[in-house]
């Protein structure tokens, strides 16, 4: 009898958790309507007029006022907290050190940190997992940068930054191996792949080369050069400049057997990452933007990727 | 992976006079009513503090999405078959490299010296080895030797290890068994004229392995969800699944998905101990009695 009740409780608490999910979508909103009080409150004191701009328009055209650095809405006042991954790995940060500056994601953070008037010391790192980032919650950064790919999904329950980064992917193997001679998706059907979990290289594999065998999925990039090492995949599928950078310096032996055909729509789009609904997404934007329009976004991936035109892209 | 040996068994006590036993019924519906009533309380206050709570939305949406529950089952289920196909097989390997480490630590006699260090040594050595670190060891490692016919396959070492893990815990709960058998068992069956490894055989493991099934279904239990470590070799077993459903759409309800899988196995089997455990001690009650 104990053990039913027990039962009971414990069923309709899953129930109750799983279904009723139009109830809880309708309240979903209200976190938003909680939000604008905060960063309304600063810009009244300021310019009355921003207020009515705001509430109407909370996806663009952010005024100026609103995004001064003593009116955002930081997690520390008058600092940008901003994350990246624990380690960082090149080129995108170099030796694991954020704050020198150094690497793609660094260099582009404090150009858009200058550019939202902050100084070289009010931007402060910090390191976060994977999971902690996406977790539902409230989040101790501002902005995560860690190539974070922006797609539709993760957009429902995070905020994406515009595009800093857009990029393809490559297929990097050993030159002995046999795969090197592949020249269309075609042929790399029969090899075994690998890729690191949740990146735009896995779902390529999975929707567009579908090989025979699914492929193996990693926790990091330095396991799935392991695997390859041990002879267990044949090839690994990066982003370009990771492939780049991989083969240059970490990996000798290794070469891109070429990089692999993309739509538009199927290019990486790297975003930096915010907590869903974040006030500080306009501001973020405009800055990014204003970079890529004065060509910083491109003077900055010359400076830190690799972008060689010279390899072969397979056919489709 | 600590494993109680006592096995928890309570006793269901009845009022042995004939006149109260209609008291008795009396006060044990009174008594399911009232843990009735303070389960629901104590349940639905609980929910009902989870579910009035400001982020709620927020988590029902990531963690108990209906839509990302039916799209990540196929995935998860297929991976956690993997993992029931591989725990069974593991179990059965360590069933027997256990008991044979267990006997071989268990010889008596300065002859044997060799073999019980021997055994000793490998119990100690694995034992103090984190798993994950035995798995990635053995499954990137051995096979970047590039060794004529040693085989590749993450799987196979990643099984591996986990054999060679749960052996040497095995092996000490099955040490644990032989040492509890009464000590004139052993010299009897010494005295008839069994050798030491009959004695072992016909005499000791028999009832050492009686007395430690509750503790080697534990380790079973414990098993079943150690296997997903595997993951880290890139095999796509069932939790590695969840993650990348997890990591693709930012949605976690793939977790639960697995946890729910997960439990479908391990529940059972916890029960079917309670029960076995209970069964053995009662039947051990009426041979003394």
């Amino acid at each position: 009898m104990k053990k039913l009740t027990f039962l009971v409780a414990v069923l309709s608490l899953i129930v109750v958790a799983c279904g009723g999910g139009e109830a809880a979508d309708t309240t979903v909103p209200a976190p938003e309507t909680t939000a604008a009080p905060e960063t309304t409150t600063p810009a009244t004191t300021a310019a009355p007029e921003t207020t009515t701009a705001e509430t109407t328009t909370p996806g663009e055209g952010a005024g100026a006022d609103e995004c001064a650095v003593e009116n955002l809405p930081l997690k520390t006042p008058g600092q940008l907290t901003v994350a990246t991954g624990e380690p960082a790995f090149e080129p995108w940060v170099v030796d694991d050190d954020p704050a020198n500056g150094q690497g793609f994601e660094s260099a582009v953070v404090y150009a858009m940190a200058e550019k939202m008037g902050f100084s070289r010391d009010q931007v402060v790192w910090t390191r976060t997992g994977f999971d902690e980032a996406i977790a539902p919650g409230p989040k101790d950064f501002d902005v995560n940068v860690q190539q974070y790919s922006i797609t539709e999904e993760r957009d429902e329950v995070v905020d994406f930054s515009a595009p800093y980064y857009v990029t393809q992917q490559a297929l990097v193997a050993y030159s002995e191996s046999e795969i090197v001679n592949a020249t269309s998706l075609q042929d790399l059907k029969q090899y075994a792949l690998g890729a690191q979990i949740g990146t735009t290289s896995l779902d390529y594999i999975e929707e567009v080369i579908q090989p025979d065998t699914p492929p193996a999925v990693f926790d990091t990039n330095v396991d799935a050069k392991s695997a390859l090492d041990a002879g267990q995949i044949d090839a690994i599928v990066f982003d370009l400049p990771t492939a780049y950078y991989i083969v240059a310096v970490e990996m000798p032996e290794a070469n891109i057997v070429g990089a692999l055909p993309a739509s538009e729509e199927q290019a990486d789009k790297f975003g930096m990452l915010m907590e869903n609904d974040s006030p500080l997404k306009p501001c973020v934007d405009r800055a990014l933007e204003e970079l890529r329009a004065e060509g910083t976004l491109d003077a900055l991936a010359e400076e830190w990727l690799t972008q060689e035109a010279d390899i072969p892209v397979l056919s489709q | 992976m600590t494993w109680p040996s006592a096995p928890s068994a309570f006793k269901h006590r009845r009022d042995p006079e004939t006149g109260s036993r209609r008291r008795a019924r009396e006060e044990g519906a009174r008594g399911a009513l009232i843990a009735f009533i303070s389960t629901v309380v104590f349940f639905g206050a609980a929910l009902w503090a989870i579910l009035t709570s400001e982020a709620w939305p927020q988590v029902q949406r990531q963690f108990f999405n209906p839509q990302a529950f039916v799209e990540s089952w196929p995935a998860v289920l297929s991976g956690f078959w993997l993992d029931v196909r591989m725990f069974l097989g593991a179990e059965v390997l360590i069933l027997v490299f256990a008991l044979l480490v267990a006997m071989a630590r268990s010889l008596r006699g300065p002859a044997f010296f060799p073999i019980r260090t021997l055994a000793v040594v490998f119990i100690d050595f694995v034992r103090g080895i984190p798993l994950i670190l035995l798995i990635l060891i053995l499954g990137f490692g051995v096979p970047a030797l590039d060794l004529a016919g040693m085989p590749r396959s993450p799987m196979f070492w990643g099984i591996a290890a986990l054999v060679i893990s749960y052996s040497a815990y095995t092996a000490e709960v099955y040490r644990a068994g032989i040492d509890s058998v009464p000590e004139s068992q052993r010299m009897s069956a010494r005295s008839l004229g069994l050798t030491q490894m009959q004695t072992l055989r016909y005499v000791l493991i028999p009832q050492a392995v009686r007395n430690v099934i509750p503790a080697l279904l534990n380790g079973f239990v414990s098993l079943q969800k150690d296997v997903s470590l595997i993951f880290v070799l890139g095999v796509r077993e069932g939790v590695r699944e969840a993650q990348i459903f997890t990591a693709r759409t930012f949605n976690y309800t793939s977790y639960i998905v697995a946890a729910i899988l997960f439990l479908i196995v391990s529940i059972p089997v916890a029960r079917f101990t309670d029960w076995y455990t209970e069964r053995d001690r009662r039947r051990r009650q009426a041979i003394s009695a």
